[in-house]
């Protein structure tokens, strides 16, 4: 079952040293955690995001599984701060613990802090949601579009682009022989 | 008439600043995206100091097709066609993969009997893409003898595939909360025969292999990655164990039965082309272990969860016979209704073949995904590739991309 906010105190929370790592940046009474079974999951403002990321990288959490964004706009659950989200699932080696970070970001001129500093494994993640969702990330030595093609002009899994594209694979410009 | 030697004019300063030059030049070269050794599509840009490479700038999304976009649209059940193509080598592995997500968000209880089948076609799935991948990887250093017993083995894993789904390449096998049919004694039989054609085939290709001086010369010391460069590139998978990362989710976050099964976890600290070699060959071994037992420990009774938990199709005998499943069928196939999932998300992994394959599924309530997210293990590991090649020779590239088992359709999706 999924509950809202910390377990109850009688029961001893293996992920309260963590939460504690992040509420020494945030501030007590500022984090609020979820979960769903076993995922824990925090909402870190984007401003702090960096900070929050630096803490749990020296608290252990070393390694960096997964980073990816995510488009809410007309999500039907409750009301969002922010548009966009992107998500950071991180993890201990040494104490198989995983935490799922979130950071909000909105239109116009979406942007959060690179993780590249931290892990330079966020490069092509971070370029991926970049190229999926406009999304900039301020100190990303190298942030380009990584799937789709360098002229695009689109954002494909913003939930505002259609499932069959607006004609770009239409138009797209073809070399005939007699050109190349 | 001769012409005046050219040179004659320079002083030796001159000449000295031209060598400098010459030693500083690079020239650039296209790898790919059609290439044999790429095996699919994509490209290197290489900037090369005579034969060295002093950079590698890999370019994809030539496969880009929007597996990702495609999952808002289709069911879950759907999608297990798109998850199929991701990585084509061990398609089984995909659903499990996309089912363990999606049944978590469901909180869908799976029967042991299923538990066990789906241990089953996972590492039927890990031997088969190891088994192409060590293949490959000898194949394109020229030890052509080995990839071929490899691949025979794999025809016959795809005979396990097409007994137990009707379909060999992309079976497309799993539901939510079971799977299409249950395992019969003729499924039983072929994967026994995979279980006893794996022994010889293994003994074939290490004394191919393992002390074949030109593969091993060809391996050994290159393309190292090291412990902290592995976490830091957040490889996992046998791409990380061969450098020292003992982390396997089968293990540590125990899915499925695996806690009931009994394997090994190999891993070495080198770190190199040999040392990925070596940690896939044990890794077949160790999934013919875990396939002999769960073989061996196969329970019975159903398959499927019982439909009152509202997810699983039924199958057909109890579609056509029986009026609760004839009203469920039509519950879950009728466009305007289907099942309800929670407005909530979830990140759920599993220990495929290449590495941690996860899903990210956000739900809206509704039978699809608000978006799928996929982790894929072979994006995550291309990035490390310019590391890995600097200061290798060209000839170096087909051994550590053939090490680092990248799958196109997965690297694009």
């Amino acid at each position: 079952m999924s509950t809202t906010g910390a377990p109850s105190s009688t029961e001893a929370d293996p992920q309260a040293a963590t939460l504690a790592v992040i509420a020494g940046v945030l501030g007590e009474g500022n984090v609020n955690p979820s979960r769903f079974g076993d995922n824990l999951r925090v909402f870190v403002p984007a401003g702090r995001l960096f900070e929050v990321l630096s803490a749990l990288k020296a608290s252990g959490f070393d390694w960096l599984i997964e980073l990816g964004g995510t488009d809410y706009l007309g999500y039907p659950g409750p009301a969002r701060a922010s548009r966009f989200e992107v998500h950071y699932v991180l993890k201990n080696s040494a104490t198989r613990e995983r935490i799922i970070l979130k950071a909000g970001v909105d239109d116009p001129d979406p942007s959060l802090p690179s993780a590249y500093p931290l892990w330079p494994g966020a490069d092509w993640m971070e370029r991926e949601v970049f190229d999926m969702y406009g999304i900039r990330f301020e100190g990303h030595p190298d942030l380009r579009r990584i799937l789709m093609p360098e002229g695009f002009a689109a954002f494909p899994l913003r939930k505002d682009y259609p499932l069959r594209g607006r004609g770009e694979r239409h138009n797209f410009p073809r070399l005939t022989r007699g050109e190349t | 008439m001769a012409a005046p030697a050219m040179g004659m004019g320079l002083d030796e300063t001159d000449l000295e600043v031209e060598e400098q030059d010459a030693t500083r030049a690079t020239w650039t070269l296209n790898f790919g995206p059609q290439h044999p050794a790429t095996h699919t599509t994509l490209r290197l840009i290489l900037e090369l100091d005579g034969e060295r490479i002093v950079k590698a700038t890999p370019d994809i999304g030539y496969l880009h097709s929007g597996f990702e976009k495609l999952g808002e649209h289709l069911t879950f059940n759907q999608y297990v066609t798109i998850a199929d193509r991701k990585n084509y080598l061990s398609p089984p592995m995909n659903e499990v993969a996309w089912f363990h997500a999606v049944e978590k968000l469901l909180e869908v209880e799976l029967t042991p009997r299923c538990q066990y089948i789906r241990v089953i076609i996972s590492e039927l799935a890990r031997m088969s893409d190891h088994l192409l991948c060590t293949g490959a990887a000898a194949l394109d250093l020229g030890a052509f003898t080995a990839f071929l017993y490899s691949f025979n083995l794999r025809e016959l894993i795809y005979d396990v595939y097409e007994e137990m789904s009707g379909y060999r390449f992309h079976p497309g096998y799993l539901r939510i909360g079971g799977v299409l049919y249950d395992f019969n004694e003729r499924v039983l039989d072929r994967i026994r025969k995979v279980l006893d054609a794996f022994p010889k085939v293994y003994a074939d290709v290490s004394k191919l292999l393992f002390r074949n001086r030109i593969f091993l010369d060809r391996v050994r010391g290159i393309g190292v990655l090291t412990k902290e460069k592995a976490l830091a590139f957040s490889c996992s998978g046998p791409i990380a164990r061969a450098s020292g990362v003992t982390y396997d989710i089968r293990k540590d976050e125990p899915y499925l039965c695996y806690p009931e099964l009994d394997f090994d976890v190999p891993y070495t600290t080198e770190g190199d082309c040999w040392a990925r070699f070596i940690v896939r060959m044990e890794e077949l071994r160790q999934s013919h272990r875990i396939l002999e037992q769960a073989l061996r420990k196969l329970p019975s009774g159903p398959v499927n969860a019982p439909i009152a938990e509202k997810f699983p199709l039924p199958d057909k005998l109890t579609a056509y016979n029986s009026m609760e499943g004839l009203i469920q069928h039509f519950e879950l196939i009728m466009p305007n209704r289907g099942l309800q999932s929670p407005v909530d998300e979830v990140y759920a992994a599993v220990e495929s073949p290449n590495g941690e394959l996860g899903y990210y599924l956000v739900t809206d309530g509704t039978q699809s995904g608000w978006r799928v997210r996929t982790r894929p293990p072979s994006f995550i590991h291309f990035s490390v590739f310019p590391l890995l090649i600097k200061d290798h020779l060209i000839a170096d590239i087909v051994a550590v991309l053939g090490s680092l088992n990248i799958i196109a359709a997965e690297l694009d999706r």
